[in-house]
C-alpha cells in the first residue's frame, strides 16, 4: 500500500482535505472566541467537536495507508470492536446474553476481518448476516433464558451488522481489483469519506440556515426537509467534482455520491431512533472519554457496503 | 506489609482498566490521601479490582480490599492472591443473624470489626462491599452490619459511596470471561453516622448513597 504515497492524484485529494480542515480549524477556534450571540455557545462546541473527530479520521486514514492492507484491516477492526463496545454498553442485555456477547466480540467481529484479510469473498459476505444470524439465537437460546428473546437475539445481530459487517465493507474497498485502477483503491476509501462526512456537514449547515419543516421530529428534531436537501444537492455536486479521483465518469460520479448522501441520511436517522429509544441524546453523553465512536460513523456504516457493492458490481467484474 | 504495590496487582489493574474501559467520577468528593473507606455496590469479581485501580496510585498504595474468608481462602491461587498481591484484608463474612445463632453473630462481628480496624491503622483506607456477597446488578442489596460498627468505632475515618455501574454485564457471577463493555465508577460525598441514627437507618441510608450515584438506567 506504500505505492498509495506516491499516488499523486491520491495526494491532491488528501491534501485538499487537509486545507479544508485547516480552514475549518481556524474558523472554528475564531467562533470560539468572539462567541457572538446569534450562534449557540453549544453548536461551536458541536462544530468543533466535529472537527476535532474529523482529524481523527485523517489520521487512520493516513495510518491506514502507511500501515497498508494488513494494518489498516487491524486499524477498521479496532474502530468496529470499539463502536460495537459502545453500542452494546448502552443497548441493554441480560444475564443469559453472556456468552453470546463473549462470542461477538471475540470471535465473530475478528473472523469477520481475518476473512476479508484472506480476500474469501464469500464467507466475508455472508459471516454475520448467514452465520452470525444463526449463531446467536441459538447461543442465547442454549443458555436457556427465553424471556425477550426475539428482542435480544435482533439487538446483538443488528449491533453485529452495524458496527461489524456494514464497516468493514470500508477496508474491503482497498482489496477491490478494479481493471486500470489498480493500487488507488485508497482513493475510493477517501471518497467514499469525503462525500458521506461532506453530507452531514452540510446537511446540517443548510438545516441551521434555512431549515423549516421536520422530516421526523421525533426522532430527531434537528432533521429538516431543507436541510437534507439542500446537503444532498451540494454534497451530490462535491461528489461530482471529485469523479478525477475515481474509476467513475462525471454522471456515475454524481449517482453514486447521490446514493452515498442518501445512505449517509437513513443511518444518522436510525441511529438517532434507536437513541431515542434507548433515552440517551448521543452514545458519547454517557461514556464521554471512550464515547462518540458511533455518532461519528453512523451515516458511513449504512452507505460503506451499498457503495462497496455498487462499485463492485460495476467496477470490478 | 511493605509499603509498596506488587508488580502482578498493577498488571492486573491495567488489564480491568482496559476491559472495563471504566470511566471514573469523582462526584461528591476529591481523590484524597486521608484515611476512607470506600464501600461500593458488588455485581463482580472485577470490582475491586476496578475500583482500586480507579484511585492515584498513592492513594492506592495504602489502599486494602476487605474480602470473604471462606472465598479467598478456598484456592492457593486465589489465597496467593488475596494475601500477597493484593494486601486484603480476610475476614469472615459478617453475619445475616438468619444464618448464625445470636452469639455466635456477636462474636464473629466483633472480631470482624476489630480486624477491619486494626487494618486501618493510622494511615492506611479499606474497600468493602457491604452487601457482603455479588448481586445481580439490578439494584443494591441489603447492606450487612460491619459497615455501621466499623463507623462508630472509627469516627476519624470518612465513609466515601461508590457506585460501579455495568460490572455485572462485564463479568457477571458464575462467569469467568469477561465482556468488554463499558463501565462508570462514581464516588460520592461522603457520609457518617448521624448522632442518636440506629443501626438499620444508617445502613438504609448508607445503601441509598451507593444507589443514587447510578448514571445509566433506571434509578
Amino acid at each position: 500500500m506504500l505505492t498509495a504515497i506516491h499516488d499523486s492524484i491520491l495526494m491532491w485529494l488528501f491534501g485538499g482535505v487537509l486545507c479544508l480542515l485547516v480552514i475549518l480549524t481556524v474558523i472554528g477556534r475564531a467562533l470560539k472566541r468572539r462567541n457572538s450571540s446569534n450562534i449557540s455557545r453549544s453548536t461551536i462546541d458541536n462544530f468543533n467537536a466535529q472537527i476535532a473527530a474529523w482529524w481523527k479520521m485523517c489520521v487512520v486514514f493516513m495510518l491506514s495507508l502507511v500501515l497498508g492492507r494488513i494494518g489498516s484491516l487491524v486499524l477498521f477492526g479496532i474502530l468496529s470492536f470499539l463502536a460495537l463496545r459502545e453500542y452494546l454498553t448502552l443497548v441493554p442485555t441480560r444475564r443469559g446474553d453472556h456468552r453470546t456477547l463473549f462470542w461477538s466480540f471475540f470471535v465473530i467481529m475478528p473472523l469477520q476481518y481475518c476473512v476479508l484479510g484472506f480476500q474469501w469473498y464469500i464467507v466475508f459476505a455472508i459471516m454475520i448476516p448467514v452465520l452470525a444470524c444463526i449463531f446467536i439465537p441459538t447461543s442465547i437460546a442454549v443458555a436457556g433464558d427465553t424471556a425477550h428473546f426475539l428482542e435480544r437475539a435482533a439487538k446483538i445481530q443488528f449491533g453485529l451488522m452495524v458496527c461489524g459487517y456494514c464497516l468493514s465493507h470500508a477496508p474491503a474497498l482497498l482489496l477491490l481489483k478494479i481493471p486500470g485502477f489498480e493500487g488507488h483503491d485508497a482513493r475510493l476509501l477517501l471518497y467514499l469519506g469525503i462525500v458521506d462526512q461532506m453530507n452531514d456537514l452540510l446537511q446540517y449547515v443548510w438545516g441551521k440556515l434555512i431549515g423549516r419543516h421536520k422530516i421526523a421530529w421525533r426522532v430527531s428534531p434537528d432533521k429538516t426537509w431543507e436541510g437534507c436537501l439542500g446537503g444532498l444537492v451540494s454534497a451530490t455536486a462535491l461528489g461530482t467534482l471529485l469523479w478525477w479521483a475515481t474509476p467513475f465518469t462525471p454522471l456515475q460520479s454524481a449517482g453514486i455520491s447521490f446514493i452515498i448522501c442518501i445512505l449517509g441520511f437513513s443511518g444518522g436517522l436510525v441511529m438517532s431512533a434507536i437513541k431515542r429509544d434507548i433515552g440517551i441524546k448521543d452514545f458519547g453523553a454517557v461514556v464521554e472519554r471512550h464515547g462518540g465512536i458511533l455518532d461519528r460513523i453512523d451515516s458511513l456504516c449504512f452507505a460503506a457496503p451499498i457503495f462497496f457493492h455498487l462499485v463492485r458490481y460495476y467496477f470490478a467484474p | 506489609m511493605s509499603d509498596g504495590i506488587h508488580p502482578i496487582a498493577s498488571l492486573l489493574a491495567a488489564v480491568a482498566r482496559g476491559i472495563t474501559g471504566v470511566q471514573v467520577q469523582w462526584a461528591g468528593c476529591e481523590p484524597d490521601v486521608r484515611q476512607r473507606i470506600y464501600f461500593a455496590n458488588h455485581t463482580s469479581h472485577l470490582d475491586f479490582v476496578v475500583l482500586w485501580s480507579a484511585l492515584p496510585s498513592e492513594i492506592r498504595a495504602h489502599t486494602r480490599p476487605i474480602a470473604a474468608k471462606d472465598y479467598w481462602e478456598e484456592t492457593p491461587l486465589r489465597h496467593y492472591l488475596a494475601e500477597n498481591v493484593f494486601k486484603a484484608v480476610l475476614v469472615e463474612r459478617g453475619a445475616t443473624s438468619r444464618t448464625k445463632s445470636h452469639d455466635e453473630t456477636k462474636f464473629v462481628g466483633r472480631s470482624l470489626i476489630e480486624d477491619m480496624s486494626a487494618a486501618l491503622g493510622d494511615r492506611n483506607s479499606l474497600i468493602l462491599f457491604p452487601e457482603g456477597t455479588r448481586g445481580s446488578g439490578e439494584k443494591v442489596g441489603e447492606f450487612r452490619g460491619g459497615l455501621y460498627h466499623i463507623a462508630l468505632r472509627r469516627p476519624d475515618v470518612e465513609l466515601v459511596p461508590a457506585h460501579l455501574e455495568n460490572m455485572n454485564r462485564i463479568l457477571p457471577k458464575g462467569e469467568y470471561l469477561p465482556v468488554p463493555m463499558l463501565s462508570l465508577l462514581t464516588f460520592g460525598k461522603p457520609i457518617q453516622v448521624e448522632p442518636h441514627e440506629n443501626k438499620d437507618a444508617f445502613l438504609e441510608r448508607a445503601r441509598d448513597a451507593v444507589s443514587s450515584l447510578r448514571r445509566i438506567g433506571p434509578a
